[in-house]
């Protein structure tokens, strides 16, 4: 469904951020993508939707090579690819329904946008959306008067009323509690699998990433380092993304908090 | 900052090197020799007589001027109308064209970086370099003295502070607000109306009022070179030394101006 090749990205300053990663990833899946500060791992999904610009290799969705689009036809892209970020990213002084609906942007015009004209079927998929993601009732608060787990769920609900064939999310628990964290996790891939979205999620949490995802992508210096399923990150290959470490402490913690999950689930 | 270590083997921070510390106080030095310098030649050109003087005639014009002649009040009403009136609207035409130049000079909405900014800019800055009164002098010779010269000079004189403290405003905004706007699909305008305008709404409204209060206060002198309001009135009084006249404008004027920080203070405390 969304296929990259030889996708690069440098800056200006000759920095490889993103340095010839070539994966696909198929409907329905969700993928993590670890690595260290500064692996690329941002820079890599605002390539994607072009938030910044990719320097070259194709990014395929749905048979669109999204490199080559101009503006408007980016814009009709873009709507396919909803964004959840670290910091939120919310309209500080909007309402929340302002903000879910702002996830609408692409499909309507300036003028019914500005006088929040928003049409009537947008509105009932909002209060679906705050419903499902646990914001009921919030519609009329501003985004700044809600918890950092509110925000969030506004921002997950804000990517999904664009309708997406793919979740691009960076980073969507650094700024949380853990608890928080795992709800909000929980939360995203647990819609993904209802609307059989695909999604890369950044994430610097390992254990978290392994208690929720089906496959892993390692990034070191904007280059794949590893691939492959959640199982299979040993200790060699997290020191092969991060470096030297005891990792032992880390993966023995996952395992329990897995069977605790799975426990919880059944 | 200077770390050095001392004979006894421990090491030593001060704030500044030997030369560094000396520096500044050759500076100190100088700047006193200047003040010095000003004093005696400030102090030369005065005519001491009449500073000596100074408290026996401020005396006597406030006691002359005291009570306030309550009875003129009834010229005034129109006057202080007018003068309300050149602020408000000198400030809302400054605002309805400073909005549009904040977004021209501002390095992250400018539609060119390199003809475009210069250009807003060059017209911020050629705004706020002439005083108001200076736009009124101006103004009255052009289009002839009364309300409207006044408050095209107001106007003139407020785009460049609008535009500038707007165009500061659009510059700080969060850039995430932005991105996560533009992810959605949304156009240029619509990053606009949902990305930049709600940052900057509090901001916009603190300036508007801040601006029109300064407006008032500066209004209540355009008169003094006819270019309407009350300031006509006092440079009418003081010509024919009506000194309790003079005293119920400068009343009146404080009284105005109270209520509009007064209004200004309201308006910002209920925006933000």
């Amino acid at each position: 469904m969304l296929r990259l090749e030889n996708f690069t990205k440098r800056y200006l300053t000759g920095d490889l951020a993103v340095n010839n990663v070539t994966l696909e990833i198929p409907t329905g899946q969700v993928v993590a993508l670890i690595g260290p500060s500064g692996a690329g791992k941002s820079t890599l999904i605002r390539c994607i939707n072009r938030l910044v610009e990719p320097t070259s290799g194709a990014a395929i969705l749905d048979d669109i090579n999204l490199t080559v689009l101009g503006s408007s036809a980016l814009r009709k892209a873009r709507r396919h690819m909803g964004m959840i970020f670290q910091e939120y990213a919310l309209v500080e002084r909007l309402s929340v329904m302002e903000n879910v609906l702002s996830g609408r942007l692409g499909y309507v015009g300036f003028w019914r946008s500005w006088f929040r004209k928003f049409p009537q079927s947008d509105i009932d998929e909002a209060f679906r959306l705050m419903e499902r993601v646990g914001i009921a009732d919030m519609a009329d608060k501003r985004a700044d008067a809600l918890s950092g787990g509110q925000r969030q769920r506004v921002g997950i609900a804000r990517a999904l009323i664009q309708n997406p064939k793919l979740l691009l999310v960076d980073e969507p628990t650094a700024s949380l509690d853990p608890k928080t964290a795992r709800q909000i996790m929980r939360l995203i891939t647990e819609l993904c699998a209802e609307r059989g979205l695909a999604a890369i999620v950044n994430i610097h949490d390992v254990a978290l990433a392994q208690m929720y995802v089906e496959r892993v992508i390692g990034l070191r210096t904007g280059e794949v380092v590893f691939d492959g399923p959640p199982e299979d990150l040993t200790p060699e290959v997290l020191t092969d993304i991060y470096g030297e470490e005891d990792w032992e402490a880390t993966i023995e913690e996952v395992e329990e908090n897995g069977e605790e999950i799975a426990e919880a689930v059944a | 900052m200077a770390v050095f270590t001392s004979q006894a083997g421990s090491k030593i921070w001060q704030r500044r090197d030997r030369n560094a510390q000396l520096l500044v106080w050759a500076g100190w030095m100088a700047g006193i020799m200047v003040f010095m310098y000003c004093w005696q030649q400030i102090s030369r050109a005065t005519t001491w007589v009449f500073v000596m003087d100074a408290p026996r005639i401020a005396d006597d014009i406030l006691t002359r001027a005291l009570p306030p002649r309550w009875s003129y009040m009834e010229q005034l009403w129109w006057p202080v109308w007018d003068t309300i009136n050149i602020a408000t609207i000198g400030t809302a035409i400054s605002i309805i064209i400073a909005v549009p130049i904040a977004f021209l000079a501002a390095s992250n909405t400018t539609p060119s970086k390199y003809f475009i900014r210069p250009v807003a800019l060059f017209i911020i800055v050629g705004s706020r370099s002439i005083n108001s009164i200076i736009w009124a002098l101006l103004l009255v010779t052009i289009i002839g003295p009364g309300v409207l010269a006044g408050t095209i000079a107001i106007a003139l004189r407020s785009i460049g502070f609008v535009a500038k403290l707007l165009y500061e405003a659009i510059e700080e905004i969060d850039r995430n607000q932005i991105e996560a706007i533009t992810a959605t699909g949304a156009s240029r305008w619509q990053e606009i109306a949902y990305g930049i305008v709600p940052q900057i709404m509090p901001t916009f409204a603190g300036i508007s009022v801040f601006r029109w209060d300064i407006n008032i206060r500066e209004s209540t002198v355009l008169g003094y070179v006819g270019a309407g309001g009350i300031g006509m009135q006092l440079q009418a009084s003081m010509n024919v030394l009506a000194w309790p006249q003079v005293a119920l404008i400068l009343l009146v004027i404080l009284v105005a101006v109270v209520i509009s920080e007064w209004v200004s203070a309201k308006v910002r405390g209920a925006i933000i």
